[in-house]
């Protein structure tokens, strides 16, 4: 999950035409693939599969190219994540702060795995390797923004304030 | 007034912003004229969020500060620095800076990182100015004099790299700074992105027109969004203000930079595979020959620096590669930005000269875990960075010591563990992250760790330990030497040492702990 312009991915269905223009606005640079994959998932909340064909074409290469490397990276989604998207680090500097225990009684709590989503849409949980905050772990990021000391008590407030603010 | 707040997603991730805030709003209600400045982290992140004052005698810090702890220290009047529960005294003199040599780090945190004034008062821009003074052929000696080992993790003498890619063949050449960063306990690219960028710009600079390279990429992790909107700013003031573009600093020599963005794999970080990722394919790894410096991206002759080892060269130009050198001692020339982290009671970046043990960095400048527990462990070096016990930390901080024990400093991490940790389940998480970041290349590392997994399950549940151990030992074996990159060829570090160390954690018989040291020593 990136979030290059530092807000949460948009969703909206996908558009050819529009897809047609965000492809074409990277084709200047030398390798343009990965900013592409970018620019889609930051405009349609994935990389919908009806834009495989479309770089495929833009590109000249094969579908069967693009697809591999969309499948290749653990960043882009094949379909749009929750309204909130909490990431928690498993590596180890969060472990030694205690992230396993506490990262798996959050998803008992949401009766989620890793990757799930609530059913009411609202927070998707991923794992994360390492965010660069290993000084004060254990750490998370929700929507692109980074937590620090994020023990058991604090991942249920952020919990509790995120299916606060989607029920609004 | 000056009042500093960092703005390091370090410091955010704990309350920065919302301490900023505070201290705006409580001025305006008070009436008080202050100038806040975001300034880049110190380093020190067991203070934040670290709020500075700029007083006659130095700037005082208060930390960590939390939004209701602000109107409190307006009464204690900490504008004019006085006493207050949260006043750690002269930022300068927190024992744990004062012990540092800061050279790459040596303006990060002091000023607003995206004002070129700023860091040309501080002495930046001096390095460049020094290179193109001297032109190609002598930057490059001077790194090569320099005895700088790249900071990435394979410790190579960066001027050899420089020098063969100016030699090289070629039209287009390029550089690729290699801010990947996907250690776990590895910060210090981070930081120094967000805190320090124009430092960055200028070392990418100056290796630019010493190979006669003249695109530029950073190739900066994903789940990195604030360097990356960080380096992407600062390159358009740099560009702005003429020291990137056709006329570097008004030279003749041409150079610009490009931000690039993962995508979630570690395996990127390794270079080869970065070089495909930068094309736009699947992150897998090349095979070498041949090497990049001749033939790497696009096919074109290309130098791939991690960020430190870029960052480093500043010095090494401005203040010449003696200087530089006589830091350090042996093969380990310079300073190291180690990174303490995990359960450690003083976590960050301590920038020092090579030679400092591992207990001194652990207990002396770390202060010993967060909680009070005793240490049980350290993971040195990253994710394949060996597992070393108390009994190891004589280990002076240098590549080749820690080679020698069968570890390795890596990126420069320190994770702390106290007590209460399962070293047989961080080698099965080893393997387990092993499996997961694989490119799927080499059998060993794609089918082997998954094997690995689950050989250490059965032992975890107690089944056939003695068999199951040595069937984890040949996987290493395997792995060390049947994979094509250091993932699959390193992933046996954490693991065997674990095993070595400590044993009782797989259910064997535990020798004294010093015998297993013995063995290494
Ligand atoms: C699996 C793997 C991951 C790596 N990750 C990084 C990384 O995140 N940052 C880095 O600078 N080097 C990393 N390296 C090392 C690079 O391959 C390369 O040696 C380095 O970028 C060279 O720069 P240096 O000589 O300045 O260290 C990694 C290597 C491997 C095998
Ligand atoms: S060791 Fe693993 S990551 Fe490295 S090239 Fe082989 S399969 Fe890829
Ligand atoms: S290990 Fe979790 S942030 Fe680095």
């Amino acid at each position: 999950m990136s979030f290059t312009n530092g807000s949460a991915p948009r969703r909206v269905a996908f558009d050819e035409a529009l897809a047609r223009k965000i492809i074409d606005a990277e084709l200047g640079r030398e390798g343009p693939l990965l900013p592409i994959l970018h620019a889609l998932q930051q405009e349609f909340g994935c990389v919908p599969s009806e834009a495989e064909p479309l770089i495929a074409t833009m590109l000249n290469v094969t579908r069967a190219e693009v697809h591999g490397v969309v499948s290749f990276y653990h960043d882009f989604r094949r379909a749009p994540a929750g309204r909130h998207v909490l990431q928690l680090c498993r590596a180890e500097a969060c472990q030694s702060m205690g992230a396993e225990g506490s990262s798996r009684r959050l998803l008992e709590k949401l009766g989620l795995d890793w990757g799930g989503t609530t059913s009411d849409g609202n927070i998707t949980v991923e794992p994360v390797y390492c965010l660069g905050l290993c000084a004060t772990a254990p750490s998370a990021m929700v929507d692109g923004e980074p937590r620090g000391r994020m023990n058991a008590a604090q991942l249920d407030a952020l919990v509790a304030e995120l299916a606060a603010e989607g029920k609004r | 007034m000056k009042v500093f707040v960092s703005l390091d997603a370090g410091a955010i991730a704990v309350g920065a912003e919302r301490a900023a805030k505070a201290i705006a709003a409580e001025a305006q209600k008070r009436n008080l004229e202050i100038e806040l400045v975001r300034n880049g982290a110190r380093g020190m992140f067991w203070l934040e969020p670290l709020v500075e004052v700029a007083t006659p005698a130095g700037r005082i810090g208060y930390g960590p500060v939390a939004s209701k702890d602000v109107a409190s220290l307006f009464d204690a009047g900490f504008l004019e620095g006085r006493p207050h529960p949260l006043c750690v005294g002269l930022v300068e003199d927190i024992p744990f800076f004062k012990r540092q040599t800061r050279l790459v780090f040596a303006r990060c945190g002091l000023a607003d990182p995206f004002s070129l004034d700023d860091y040309r008062s501080l002495g930046g821009l001096r390095g460049l100015e020094r290179a193109i003074a001297l032109g190609p052929e002598e930057i490059v000696a001077e790194v090569k004099r320099s005895g700088l080992r790249g900071r990435g993790g394979a410790g190579f003498p960066t001027g050899i790299k420089w020098e063969t890619a100016a030699r090289a063949a070629g039209t287009k050449k390029y550089i690729v700074c290699n801010a990947d960063e996907g250690d776990s306990g590895t910060f210090a690219d981070r930081v120094l992105m967000e805190g320090d960028p124009f430092t960055l710009i200028e070392g990418m600079a100056i290796a630019g027109i010493g190979v006669g390279a003249t695109q530029g990429y950073i190739y900066i992790r994903s789940e990195y969004p604030h360097a990356m909107r960080s380096m992407t700013k600062a390159i358009e003031i740099a560009r702005g203000a003429g020291l990137l573009g056709p006329q570097v600093a008004g030279s003749k020599y041409s150079f610009d930079i490009e931000v690039r963005v993962g995508a979630g794999a570690y395996i990127c970080g390794e270079e080869t595979s970065m070089l495909e990722s930068i094309e736009g394919k699947r992150g897998q790894v090349r095979a070498k020959p041949p090497l990049p410096v001749l033939s790497g991206l696009f096919g074109k002759p290309t130098v791939i620096n991690n960020l430190l080892s870029l960052a480093s060269v500043l010095f090494i130009l401005s203040e010449g590669a003696q200087a530089y050198a006589d830091f350090g001692w042996g093969k380990s020339r310079g300073t190291m930005p180690i990174q303490l982290a995990g359960n450690v009671k003083q976590g960050g970046i301590f920038e020092c000269a090579f030679g400092i043990t591992l207990g001194e960095l652990v207990y002396e400048v770390g202060g010993g875990t967060s909680n009070g527990r005793p240490v049980r462990a350290v993971q040195a070096g990253g994710p394949l960075g060996a597992y070393f016990p108390p009994a190891l930390f004589d280990t002076p901080y240098d590549y080749e010591a820690f080679a020698a024990r069968e570890g390795l400093i890596g990126h420069g991490g320190i994770v702390v563990f106290d007590d209460t940790v399962d070293l047989a389940r961080m080698a099965r998480f080893a393997m387990e992250f092993c499996a997961h970041e694989s490119c799927g290349k080499c059998t060993p590392c794609r089918i082997g760790s998954t094997r690995g997994v689950e050989t250490i399950d059965r032992i975890l549940a107690g089944r056939d330990i003695e068999k199951n151990v040595a069937l984890v030992r040949d996987l290493c074996e395997t792995l060390k030497f049947g994979s094509l990159c250091a993932l699959g060829g390193l992933v046996p570090y954490p693991v065997l040492s674990a095993l070595k160390y400590f044993p009782g954690d797989f259910g064997m018989a535990v020798r004294p702990a010093a015998a297993a040291v013995r063995e290494v020593t």
